[in-house]
């Protein structure tokens, strides 16, 4: 049997490092492998090479060198900009604003500081899993030192109006800090944390084709973070240990590689969603999450009470066919999701059966969220936008990048036109 | 202190008649086997109702009894020191020095407890045993005398050499496996099968696998669980052969043309049977299952009756009379708990109906059974050739693949 092209779906766990970052990697590893802080020229190279990854990025988010750490993961910068950031102004107040759907470095970080006595609101979405300014507005109080919310949502593809939170919370309370997990966000989204009155913010290396073991975190300006990492006092003390150098260069290139062409990636890795989008209609039964105009807030279920496979109060979900939708409405409102993410309910088929046909055919995407589905975990992601019970089980994502074709959209979409009828002859009784 | 030799006692194997020596032999090739993993050399042999585990130079004593604890057969594993042959007076020296070694806290109660079976030696048992226990109750006055239930019982074996012992290290008892034949374990990813492999290996059984894999319905890291598994189970048994079968088609099959409540019920008599097959071209002797009485709607007496009569080699279910905790006890005692509770589903687990029969009757069964008629036979060809051999070993997990004509193959 000649073996079919792979088709690579699962781009929000981790991509294929781009080989132009490979080459510059291997060089510093190979050549320029001083320790950034020792005195000779071997570190000052190396200590240029970061300087240099600071700049790119600096531009990028347009901030100041100064304001960039460079940690091992997307989770370590939350967990610094969270508990570092909690802890370093606890004494202004200790309550904290959140989201049901965050990625669980935030989730955890805040269970972490309630054990240690803070108070934290987690917000609600809709069934689009959003979360808007007004309701963030009425829940920082006088005592709020800190609101996290993440700018991409990893599951569903939300965008979440970050600009305009950042602005109402300020309104609110000048001195309330806000972190933005931008894991899912940077490299698909333009970000400017000071128009966007962003405090922290966190990004991963591996979501964007560079390599694994890298994140960054930017801190604003005269903003107070206790570290977490305590050592040689690297990084102005925040974060110390030696710097992954080869990967913080390879971050910073890779960066550069998708914000030069933003635009047009975004175009392309929007038609390719829309297009997969239109596939579906061949398919019954199914449901696109996180796209407003194919998920109908009010017809829709309650968040609420959502997530709980006894309920059987809960409304048929308020989703439109994706044929009886204008084509220009659903292109629009494609476009205000994220480009690269994509949610499909399959009603009938189990998420995990379904993966691993589809992996039979040489193509891989995810079942959730994949940093949990190791463990048989219901998504507290797609619980908080209504899908039910029997259904947060049948839920898969394919998340795309650059590097993928409309031909891979095709690919996707035939095995699912062929594999799905066939597996839900099948159905658990 | 370090030990260069061990004895080795085992109970039941002592009690066979004229096969005796066969147990005994299957016995010595275990330890061999089981010492080649320790650092060092080691010569294992066998007199008059001793084995003996000699170490040539030195060796880690910890590393050593661990091995050997895991040797079906043995029931107790003795660290000695080693002495010649020596005058009375040089022996109570060396077996005062040795307690004092042993037991630096001396409040305790012993014995002296010696075998001569060197008659040629000057004092017989009786007298040493009294003359020892004189000497270290001087030697170490806190010392107390208790010849029903002592603390500590100092042994001295006078042989070719004399031994001194006061440990007795437990070991998992049973037969040497191997000594009872081999056969067919079905293997799952639960909790339940990998303890019924290690209960018949522990009654001298060597063990061959079978497991049925479901993809897409089961994920390649259920297979790495069940290797992991037997890796585990083969830390006492040697390498194990698993053979791994697709089983997608029939079980498809078995879901369109017969009733869903008796799914579980028929698809159980088809592994029963590719088992058996394969059993028999492998010179397995029997099948071994997990099975419980009751646990479930598949292992009621009746839902037994109609999985056995599929086959005719012997099945044997030692767990059938144990609860659920009595098993987890003994899954978490060999260790393969842990990996037992992740939590990748297995082929019996995908498509189980809501209220599946608990009663079913064996003719029905039959009847529902001839719906598959048609397409049966060339499916269980078909599955069987989708055999996949993976050799595992508990030494590294190393996993060896390959797949070689069903036909020929003999072990």
């Amino acid at each position: 049997m000649p073996v079919s092209k792979e088709v690579y779906l699962d781009n929000s766990a981790t991509t294929r490092v781009f080989p132009e970052v490979v080459r510059l990697m291997d060089k510093i590893y190979l050549e320029e492998y001083g320790n950034p802080s020792s005195m000779h020229h071997k570190g000052v190279e190396a200590e240029t090479e970061i300087r240099r990854a600071k700049e790119t990025l600096a531009g990028i988010l347009k901030c100041q060198p100064k304001n960039l750490y460079f940690t091992s993961c997307g989770s370590e910068s939350d967990n610094i900009a969270i508990i570092g950031g909690a802890l370093a102004n606890c004494r202004q107040g200790r309550h904290l604003v959140t989201t049901r759907i965050e990625h669980p470095a935030v989730l955890e970080s805040m269970k972490y500081l309630e054990s240690q006595g803070f108070t934290v609101t987690y917000l609600p979405v809709d069934v689009n899993g959003h979360v808007s300014a007004e309701q963030v507005r009425d829940a920082v109080r006088e005592d709020t030192i800190l609101v996290s919310i993440m700018f991409t949502n990893n599951e569903i593809g939300a965008v979440e109006p970050v600009a305009e939170i950042g602005a109402a919370i300020k309104e609110k309370n000048p001195h309330t800090l806000f972190h933005v997990d931008a894991v899912q966000a940077f490299g698909k989204e333009e970000i400017l944390p000071r128009k966007m009155h962003i405090d922290f913010l966190a990004a991963s290396g591996h979501k964007i084709h560079a390599p694994k073991g890298v994140g960054l975190l930017y801190v604003a300006d005269g903003v107070k973070v206790r570290n977490l990492i305590f050592g040689g006092g690297q990084q102005n003390g925040l974060r110390s240990g030696t710097e992954n150098v080869a990967g913080i260069a390879g971050m910073a290139l890779a960066a550069q590689m998708l914000y030069s062409n933003l635009a047009a990636e975004r175009e392309q890795l929007f038609a390719m969603k829309e297009h997969f989008i239109l596939r579906m209609r061949e398919l019954e039964h199914v449901r696109i999450n996180g796209i407003p105009a194919l998920n109908v807030p009010g017809a829709a279920s309650h968040p609420e009470k959502s997530g709980c496979a006894a309920d059987s109060a809960l409304p048929e979900c308020g989703s439109r066919n994706i044929a009886a939708v204008p084509a220009e409405e659903l292109s629009a409102s494609i476009r205000t999701t994220a480009p690269q993410v994509l949610s499909l309910t399959v009603p009938g088929v189990r998420a995990e059966v379904l993966l691993h046909a589809l992996e039979d055919r040489n193509i891989y995407v995810s079942s959730g969220s994949a940093c949990s589905s190791n463990r048989p975990h219901l998504s507290e992601t797609l619980k908080a936008i209504g899908v039910r019970g029997d259904e947060l089980d049948s839920t898969i994502r394919l998340s795309t990048s650059v590097m993928n074709t409309m031909e891979d959209m095709d690919a996707a979409a035939d095995a699912l036109l062929s594999i799905v009828p066939m597996l839900r002859r099948y159905t658990r009784q | 202190m370090e030990y260069q030799s061990f004895l080795i006692k085992y109970a039941e194997i002592g009690v066979k008649g004229k096969n005796r020596y066969l147990f005994e032999d299957a016995l010595v090739q275990q330890m061999r086997i089981a010492l080649k993993k320790c650092s060092g050399t080691f010569t294992v042999h066998r007199t008059s109702g001793r084995i003996f585990a000699e170490a040539k130079g030195a060796c880690d004593t910890e590393e050593v009894v661990n091995a050997l604890q895991h040797v079906f057969g043995i029931v107790g594993v003795c660290p000695m020191a080693e002495r010649p042959i020596e005058p009375y007076e040089e022996l109570e020296k060396d077996v005062v020095a040795f307690f004092g070694e042993e037991y630096p806290d001396r409040r305790r109660t012993f014995k002296v407890h010696c075998r001569r079976q060197d008659k040629t030696y000057p004092m017989n048992s009786q007298e040493i045993d009294e003359a020892l226990g004189g000497a270290l109750l001087d030697a170490y006055p806190d010392l107390k005398v208790d010849v029903h239930h002592p603390d500590v019982m100092v042994t001295v074996e006078i042989r070719e050499k004399i031994y001194i012992y006061t440990h007795i290290l437990p070991g998992p008892g049973g037969l040497p496996v191997g000594s009872a034949g081999k056969a067919m374990l079905l293997l799952s990813g639960g909790i339940d099968s990998p303890v019924a492999g290690w209960m018949m290996a522990k009654r001298g059984l060597k063990l061959d696998a079978v497991y049925f894999n479901a993809p897409p319905y089961t994920s390649e890291r259920a297979l790495q669980k069940v290797e992991d598994l037997a890796a585990e189970v083969a830390a006492y048994t040697g390498p194990i052969w698993l053979h791994n079968i697709n089983f997608t088609e029939i079980q498809l099959a078995i879901y369109d043309k017969c009733p869903h409540d008796e799914l579980t019920i028929i698809m159980r008599r088809f592994m029963m049977r590719i088992a058996e097959k394969i059993a028999r071209r492998t010179a397995c002797g029997a099948l071994i299952t997990g099975e419980s009485l009751g646990q479930v709607a598949s292992q009621t007496m009746r839902s037994l009756e109609c999985t056995n009569a599929v086959c005719t080699l012997p099945v044997f279910r030692p767990l059938i009379g144990f609860d659920k905790e009595d098993i987890v006890t003994v899954s978490k005692k060999i260790g393969t708990y842990d990996t037992s509770i992740l939590p990748y589903e297995d082929c019996c687990t995908i498509f189980v109906a809501k209220h599946p029969v608990t009663k079913p009757i064996l003719d029905v069964i039959e009847r529902h059974e001839h719906h598959l008629d048609d397409i049966i036979e060339e499916m269980v060809d078909k599955a069987l050739e989708t055999d996949e051999i993976i050799i595992v070993d508990a030494e590294g997990k190393r996993v060896l693949k390959y797949r070689e004509d069903p036909l020929t193959e003999g072990m």
